[in-house]
């Protein structure tokens, strides 16, 4: 086992552990992890150096999802939860994938901060389908078809989530070790040689895009049945902002920064709550300052520098 | 003839969109920077103008001093903020890429507004001693605001000025050079660094001075920053971005789509910048007035 693989086994018996030591830390956590995932696609895109300003879209999409699933449609398992927010996200992520992966640098960034910007709206004024700006009310889901109590079933969301991102995780790395997962960081050094290898850059952004709303969705799912409630703002713009601080606070070179990021921020937000509730987007800005100054490969690549060498050609970077 | 105040509504909307949207496109054809804190400078000058405002007010001093405190709230944001941002955290950014050039902007967005709500606290603020100064005016039998129709002056007279200064004055050619050909006009001995604090802080103070005109009619609240920036991202978008004309067109645009949904969608007026950002983007992804730059494929 390399140093690395012992500090990932590590990182995840501490997760496993968090919640009995201190029982606080395990909503912190599962909000941390969902918005670790759609920060994990936020990053993906950024890895074939497009930057999406609108992702948090796809969070709400998510999130939203699961809420009509259970609150319009009575079907309130927490698998089949997943499953549909899963398929909806995908299927968002494809449709408008199509028209956005035309585009490149600001542009892109522009156009998907304009469709989040509509669904943002959408959201808040269609009140018949969405609940407009009171949101919906998500009910304590049932683990196959057993109803639980809100806090049990917090213990079990807990878990799955931990289970559900080492599964993810293993899949991300192996997606990213394919021609295809290659190919997305040839869009970004040069995307001309690409297509003369034979290679198309538009469907392989398709798919990145289509796998980045998904993991996205797959965030908004989880945070939509831990807190038991959506509203609009999950899609506002700022939150997309949030997402991509998040992916390169982590690093966006490794599977494990977005979710270094996003628990480092959720755990400084809760203790910053106390103290300086007032400044704490100041705290998350100059936080932010600090790691593009002097790590620009994020507080991954902190640990990676810790935990020893490897070889950084041809990886990632913003 | 229901349409015809609903012209002047739209236009004096413009006028103000006009202000923060312009100043965005300027700062981004010479700096090639997209700032995300740009609505921050705007609820910045909208805070200073009310606040000055209510303290002149209620420090008894007579009311006309309310419309140079406006201007002077502008003036001062820019002369604060502008040089000082300019040439710490955007000077960095040159060359980078976007998402770092976002990033960077993004954080600062985050700090302006944390520092706003220190500064000016969490209460709305309104001051409309200018805009009841002003009174009304009866044409044709409807009743106008005249504070709607000076901003509409103003906004045509900052177009104008804004075209003569770029195209006649020493600097505005300068900056052109600058934004037509970077490198080259280095070469030529142009001071670029000295042009790109000069686009900055005009940026800086087109936008707070948005943010202060508005103040009369609408208030300020928290959050304000948060909206202002991705209208005027819509409106510089939908124009082309670094086009003059174009944040004029486009914001005119915008303020008649959504003063339309207002009276004939009511539901949808938070939508319509947006739906018309998307759909111009889509059939023109550089903007109406934009040149395609950007290698698609």
């Amino acid at each position: 086992m390399t140093r690395r693989t012992i500090f990932m086994v590590a990182g995840l018996a501490l997760l496993a552990a968090a919640p009995i030591l201190f029982p606080f830390t395990q909503f912190v956590l599962t909000i941390a992890i969902a918005k670790g995932f759609a920060a994990l696609g936020v990053a993906l895109l950024l890895r074939a150096g497009l930057i999406s300003l609108g992702h948090a879209m796809f969070y709400a999409i998510g999130a939203y999802a699961a809420a009509f699933l259970s609150a319009r449609l009575g079907i309130t398992d927490i698998f089949a939860i997943l499953v549909f927010s899963v398929a909806i996200s995908a299927l968002s992520g494809v449709l408008i994938g199509l028209f956005l992966v035309r585009y490149r640098a600001i542009f892109f960034a522009m156009l998907n901060l304009a469709v989040s910007m509509v669904a943002y709206s959408l959201a808040s004024k269609a009140y018949g389908i969405t609940g407009g700006t009171d949101g919906l009310r998500v009910s304590v889901p049932t683990i196959l078809g057993m109803s639980v109590e809100k806090s049990s079933f917090d213990v079990v969301l807990y878990y799955l989530v931990l289970v559900l991102m080492v599964g993810v995780g293993i899949l991300m790395h192996r997606y990213m070790r394919s021609p295809l997962g290659h190919a997305l960081s040839a869009v970004h050094s040069n995307e001309i040689r690409l297509e003369y290898l034979g290679v198309s850059a538009r469907s392989t952004l398709l798919a990145a895009y289509t796998i980045s709303a998904t993991l996205a969705g797959i965030g908004g799912a989880i945070a939509a049945v831990s807190i038991g409630h959506v509203l609009p703002e999950f899609a506002f713009w700022t939150e997309s902002g949030h997402l991509v601080l998040t992916a390169v606070l982590g690093g966006i070179a490794g599977i494990a920064g977005p979710f270094l990021g996003s628990i480092f921020l959720e755990l400084i937000h809760t203790f910053a709550v106390g103290y300086a509730a007032e400044a704490w987007n100041m705290i998350i800005g100059i936080a932010m300052l600090v790691v593009i100054f002097f790590l620009p490969r994020g507080l991954f690549g902190l640990v990676e520098r810790i935990t020893g060498g490897k070889s950084r050609k041809g990886e990632a970077k913003l | 003839m229901v349409f015809i105040p609903l012209i002047v509504d739209a236009l004096a909307n413009a006028a103000l969109i006009f202000f923060v949207a312009v100043g965005l496109t300027l700062v981004f054809s010479v700096l090639r920077i997209l700032n995300v804190a740009h609505g921050s400078f705007y609820s910045i000058g909208a805070y200073l103008a009310a606040s000055a405002g209510l303290w002149i007010v209620s420090a008894g001093a007579p009311g006309w001093l309310t419309f140079p405190t406006l201007l002077l709230s502008a003036i001062f944001v820019a002369v604060l903020f502008g040089p000082v941002v300019e040439r710490t955290l955007i000077r960095w950014t040159y060359g980078k890429s976007e998402a770092v050039q976002v990033l960077v902007t993004f954080a600062l967005f985050l700090i302006l507004e944390d520092l706003q709500r220190m500064v000016f606290g969490v209460q709305s603020v309104y001051q409309d001693t200018p805009m009841t100064m002003l009174g009304v005016v009866e044409i044709g039998g409807i009743v106008y605001l005249n504070y709607q129709l000076l901003l509409i002056a103003l906004a045509v007279f900052m177009l104008i000025a804004l075209k003569l200064f770029i195209s006649y004055s020493r600097t505005g050619k300068l900056l052109s050079a600058v934004v037509a050909d970077r490198e080259v006009s280095q070469a030529m001995g142009i001071d670029t660094s000295r042009m790109f604090v000069i686009a900055f802080s005009v940026g800086v103070f087109l936008a707070a001075l948005g943010g202060a005109l508005a103040t009369p009619t609408s208030g300020v609240s928290p959050g304000l920053g948060a909206d202002t920036m991705v209208l005027a991202f819509a409106v510089a978008a939908i124009g082309g971005l670094g086009q003059v004309e174009g944040a004029a067109i486009a914001a005119i645009i915008v303020a008649f789509a959504k003063v339309l949904a207002i009276y004939f969608a009511p539901s949808l007026d938070a939508v319509a910048p947006y739906l018309v950002m998307l759909a111009v983007l889509v059939v023109r992804p550089y903007g109406l007035f934009g040149t395609e730059t950007a290698r698609r494929i």
